[in-house]
Order: C-alpha cells, then structure tokens, then sequence
C-alpha cells in the first residue's frame, strides 16, 4: 500500500498540467483526461465528501454526459460509491457526512436550498449493489414510484407505466402472468432487474447503478449488462463496478478513482487501450486493486 | 500425501474424541437444563390447578318453599324487598329436620345455608311470578363448609372443637347428600360476582373487568405513545445530539424502575394533582401506561432497527419522502416487532399488583365496574387480597383466580400470534 502511496506522492510531484484537460485545484493533484465535455447532464467542480474528520472524496471535477454511460471503477474504498451517492444526495442520510463543492443537473445546483431531495431522487434513480426489492408484489415494486410522484391519474395509466418499465427492463415476459406474487420470490437476476424496472419507472433523467452486478451469476450479468446497454438510448447511466472486463463492455466513458481522487477519465477505449496515468494503467493491467 | 500432512491428520485424530465429547457433553446440559425448567412449570401449573380447579364447581342445596300468594303477591320489586325470604328458607330447613330443637342447633343448621340464599329465591320468585301458590324446590347456594365438606377439604378426624363444620352439621349434610338434596355444579357465581366476605359467594367479575378496563386504556396509550416515541428516535432524531441520548439513557433507566415508583407517580400525578377518582380503571391504566411505555419503546426500536437499511435505501432511492419511507416501508415490517413488545409490556403490567395497591385499587369492591371511573379492582390485587384470607373457601378461589389471570395471559398471547400471522403474511 505504501508504494501505491508514493507512486501518487511521485506523480504529484513530477506531473504538469496539460492544457485543458487537467483540473488545476488545492490539493495539488490533477486529473488526467478529459473531466469536462460539452452540454454535460451532471456537472461536478470541486466536490470534497467528508466523514466526521475523515475527507472521503478530494476536489473532484466531472462532467457526465446525456445518453451515455460513464462507468467509476478503482480498488476498493477508492469513493467511488461515495461520489455516486453524491449524486442524488444519498449521502445525506448518512451521520456525519459533509459534501462541498458544486454538483448541478441541467445546470441547477443540488445542494442548494431549493432543490429538494425527493425530486431530485424522482429525476436521478438508483440501482443498488444488493437487489433490494420491497417485500411487497411485483406489480407494488414497480408502481411504488409513480403512486407516491402522483405520475398516473388512475389504474389503466398506472398499469401501462409497469408495463412498460418491465419491457425496458426486459423482465416483463418472464413475470407478466404473475404481477401480483411477491417480488421476494424473484431470481437474484429478476430481482436486480426489477429493481432497474422500479428505478426507471418514475422516468428519472440519469440513472445510478452501484454496483449492480456484484451479486449476481455470469448469466444475469450479461442480461443485466445488454439492458444497460440499451436503456442507454432514454437514460444517463453512471454505474459503479469492480469489474473492468464489465466497465469496458457497457461504458462510453470510464473515470478512475483513487484513494479519494479522481485520477484520469476519458472515453472508455482510450483508457483501456492507452492509459495515460500510472495509476491507472498498473489498475487495469491488474497489477493491484 | 507428505508425511506432514499425515502427522496434522494424527494431531487432529487424536483431539477428535475429546472434541466429540465435549460437544455431546454440552448438548445434555442443554437438554438438562430445558428438563429442569419444563419440571418448574409443569409443577406450578399442575399444583395451581390441582388446588384451583375445584373452584370451578359449587355446591348447591335443595330447599322447598311454599310460595305463599297471600305475602308474596304482587311480585314487583318493591313488595318482595319487604318480604323475610331468609324465614322461608329456615322455616324450609327445619322442616327437612323437625328433630332439630334449640338455638345452637338450629343456628348450625341455617349455615348449612349461604346468606345469599335469601336473594337468590327472591330473584327466583320475580323471574317466576306464575308459580305463586304452588310449593316448589328451588337449589341455592350452599354455605362455604358444606362446599369444602362435599369437595373432600374437611379433615373430620380432627377433634371437633377444632374445626368449622360440626359432628351435628356433618350428619345433616349426609342425610341432605342421601336425599340427592345437595349438588356439585358449575360455578356461575365465581364468574358472576363482585368480591363477597363469604368464600362462597366471592367472584372475580369486578377484578375481570378491571382488569380488562385497564389493559384497554395501558394499550390505546402505550401502543401508539410508544410506537411513536420509537419512530422518532430512530428514524427522525438526530443521532449524536446530547438531548436525544439524555432521552434514551432515561427511558432505558425508567424500564429498570421498580412497579411500585410508578404507583407513588401515579399517586402523585393522577389523584393528587389531577383529582381524578381513586381506585378507577382509568388512573391504573395510566399508571401502567407510565410503567409500559419504556419497554414498548425499546421493543419497538429493536424491531425499527432489525429492518434492513436496504429497504429504506430502496425506498429513498425512488424519492419517498422520510416520513413515506418509515410508514410504507420500515413500519410494516417492524410491525409484528413492536407487537410482540407491547403485548409483553402488557402481560407484565397485567400481572401487576403493586402499583395498583399505591393507587388504591385493593379495594373491597362488590359491584362490578360500569365504566372506566368506577372502582375496580384487578385480578392480581383480588388474588393477593384472597390469599391473605383465612377461609378455606379462599385458597381454592385464589388459584381458580390464578388460572383466569393465566388465561387471560394465554389469550393475549394468542392474539398476539395471530396478528403476528396474519401481518406477516401479507408480505
């Protein structure tokens, strides 16, 4: 861990900045890559996460683009999930925990006064690790969202938005005969996928996926992967994943993370193919993490 | 395999017996322990209704009257008030027993008798008012001795001046039994009664309804009080606040207070300060509500704690506000938690005695409670205030009052459960 240490140390010290793809800050670190692009949906400057004392998350400056998918990978308690969390304040429910910086969606700040969380979390959804469907039925799962925003006016409107977040989530052949057993009763994978058909339901803007995968088999994974893939067409999609083979199969842009810092982001075949920072190439060549 | 790996095997072969013992070993205190605690109950169980279950049961006694129409007509309420129903009745026993002569005697042969018997034929006589001018045989309620004779609780050889019931008495009620003139039946006044100084006209409906009064009140209280009370510290308070952990450590501490601090409490605030009436379901059911709370509390939070933060993440995540989140998600899932808490806290304050005695609900109270702000008392006081009674007829009344107590107890339970059941399943 101590080299992993130094080698930052080393490539703080020696690195330049390099025109406008490197973020200038207070810390004293730069980003490799391009953090910014135009007409981003999320906009993040100079966000820093604290725990109680503990800084989470340094000065990290990211752009997420509309209808792509940006995939945050790095070794464990590198703050990915933390700034993902960021993303639809999640984070707040969390003791202790302290965000500062700038977040904006469509150019309106999150953090601010106006901005409330319940509307925020309507527009920015989440998948989480752990397939976390209510202990209620398949139909209660998907409808919970749209019933408490008021989305539909009466039952047959209510009935074509399950219907259609099952499509898109690509589970509703497998469990349109049995919309009214328990959600609980679910494979991990149908489970996983209910929870991305509960997500898109409210039709969020964005899409947070932390991880979505982690518990399920291969199969599902490559169910849950092709789904990614095309919900990409409606949605922004930021996922969270310890798989790299993952991150290079769903993602268009891929930002790296460590030990709280944003190191270097880019299109995901340039990163993949040619890593510009240490760091980064010794993650994806599986030298650690 | 190398010869290192054989010798770890040998090591670990030749622990492997004493390991097994030990196991086998602790798996027998288990089960002697569980024996040993199973024979506790069985043996308190066994003796409350080996002295208890004869109580459900009363000795009656056969007597014939004349329903003389020249006294007894009009039967309306106000004549037969006026009419000496208990000379009848004597007049009746001594004509079973002409040879009986003498004060002594014949004051003997009415305690064959219960007081009672006077009342029960003159409500006889009011529900049947077309059997004036005929002689009828109408069973009334034995005196406590011949009941405790007729169940077998009269030792007769001990000398005579030492016990109750007298050679003269047991002779006659011999005689009665030969007659078929005395009955062992179903003991409706045990269930009908208020409390009486005799043994054998003692029920427990005022305790029963106290009781029952009091249990409404602690639960429409303590149940929502304390559901609410959890909600917010869990869920809502903010944690790390030197106000809300003041909070917690004292209801903590309150759940630890000796019963009877509740009832100088109760004492103190609901009839000293608040005036309200002494001895009334309504001030010991707020007095046990004070006692209920903490442990509704803490139950309720353990169950808000034991749902998976998941559950709540989902439902944030989907933009639920707080509030939509706890009552949607976290309550009904902690629901059958939180039940299972109060009906604890409810047995216990159920089973109760001490605070109740601070606010005077250890009463001598006859007629049963109306309403809430009645006197009442309730069953743990009337089993303590019947236990310290001397008479026979009160040691098998006092366990017949254990076993309703411990039904009552049993029924909750199963209520309990079957909330349990039916919440549970709807998930």
């Amino acid at each position: 861990m101590s080299t992993i240490m130094n080698t930052v140390e080393e490539f703080v010290e020696t690195m330049e900045p390099q025109g406008k793809s490197v973020a200038d800050s207070e810390q004293g670190y730069h980003t490799v890559g391009e953090f910014s692009i135009a007409e981003p949906r999320i906009s993040c400057r100079h966000v820093n996460v604290f725990y109680g004392e503990k800084q989470a998350l340094f000065d990290i400056n990211l752009d997420i683009g509309q209808r792509q998918v940006i995939a945050l990978i790095g070794p464990s308690g590198c703050g990915k999930s933390t700034f993902l969390r960021c993303l639809n304040r999640m984070n707040d429910i969390i003791e202790g925990c302290r965000v500062e910086g700038k977040i904006q969606l469509d150019n309106q700040d999150i953090y601010s006064k106006d901005m409330d969380p319940v509307i925020l979390r309507a527009r920015v959804g989440m998948v989480f690790q752990k397939p976390n469907p209510f202990p209620k039925s398949i139909y209660d799962n998907v409808a919970y969202g749209p019933r408490i925003h008021g989305l539909a006016s009466n039952r047959t409107e209510l009935d074509e938005i399950v219907e259609t977040s099952l499509k898109r989530a690509g589970l509703w052949k497998e469990v349109r005969d049995r919309l009214d057993h328990p959600a609980t009763g679910l494979s991990g994978g149908q489970q996983q996928r209910l929870c991305i058909a509960r997500a898109i339901a409210v039709e969020p803007e964005v899409v947070l996926m932390d991880e979505p995968c982690s518990a399920l088999d291969p199969i599902a994974t490559a169910t849950i992967e092709q789904l990614i893939d095309e919900l990409r067409e409606r949605y922004t999609i930021v996922i969270v994943t310890h798989s790299m083979q993952q991150a290079a199969r769903v993602s268009q842009r891929t930002a790296y993370f460590h030990l709280g810092k944003l190191i270097e982001v880019g299109q995901t075949s340039r990163i993949f193919t040619n890593p510009r920072h240490p760091l980064t190439e010794d993650y994806i060549t599986g030298r650690f993490g | 395999m190398n010869n290192d790996a054989n010798q770890t095997l040998e090591i670990v072969k030749s622990g492997l017996a004493r390991r097994r013992r030990r196991e086998t070993r602790f798996r027998w205190y288990g089960r002697i322990a569980i024996f040993i605690a199973m024979a506790f109950l069985a043996l308190l169980l066994f003796s409350i209704l080996a002295r208890g279950i004869s109580a459900f049961q009363q000795t009656y006694i056969a007597v014939d009257v004349y329903l003389n129409p020249e006294e007894l007509a009009p039967p309306t309420p106000e004549h037969l008030g006026k009419v000496d129903f208990e000379g009848l009745i004597r007049q009746s026993l001594r004509e079973t027993f002409p040879e009986v002569t003498g004060r002594r005697q014949k004051r003997a042969l009415y305690r064959l008798v219960s007081s009672s018997a006077a009342y029960e034929l003159r409500d006889w006589v009011l529900q049947h008012p077309d059997q004036l001018g005929k002689a009828v045989t109408i069973w009334v309620l034995a005196g406590s001795d011949v009941d405790m004779y007729m169940k077998g609780a009269v030792d007769v050889s001990v000398p005579e001046d030492q016990r109750r019931l007298k050679d003269d008495q047991i002779r006659w009620i011999e005689q009665l039994r030969q007659q078929g003139r005395l009955d062992l039946r179903f003991n409706k006044v045990f269930f009908l009664n208020g409390d009486s100084r005799e043994p054998e006209q003692a029920g427990i409906l005022v305790a029963f309804k106290g009781s029952l009064y009091m249990m409404i009140v602690t639960l429409a209280l303590s149940f929502p009080l304390g559901i609410a009370a959890a909600i917010y510290l869990e869920e809502f308070a903010p944690k790390k606040n030197f106000w809300v952990d003041m909070v917690e450590i004292n209801i903590n501490n309150l759940a630890a207070v000796p019963s009877i601090v509740f009832g100088l409490l109760g004492l103190a605030v609901f009839l000293g300060y608040f005036g309200l009436p002494r001895s009334t379901p309504l001030v010991g059911g707020l007095t046990l509500t004070l006692m209920t709370l903490p442990t509704v509390i803490i139950a309720s939070r353990a169950a808000l704690t034991a749902v998976p933060p998941s559950i709540r993440e989902a439902a944030l995540g989907v933009g639920a506000s707080r509030t939509q989140t706890v009552f949607h998600h976290v309550l009904p899932l902690a629901m059958p938690g939180m039940l299972t808490g109060a009906i604890i806290g409810m047995a216990r304050a159920l089973g109760e005695t001490a605070p109740l005695l601070m606010i005077g609900m250890v009463a001598f109270i006859v007629d049963p409670p109306q309403g809430l702000l009645d006197p009442a008392t309730a069953l743990p006081v009337q089993i303590y205030l019947w236990a310290d009674s001397p008479e026979r007829g009160f040691v098998e009344r006092t366990s017949a009052a254990i076993i309703v107590l411990l039904v009552f107890l049993g029924l909750m339970n199963l209520l309990a459960v079957l909330l349990r059941r039916r919440l549970e399943k709807r998930w």
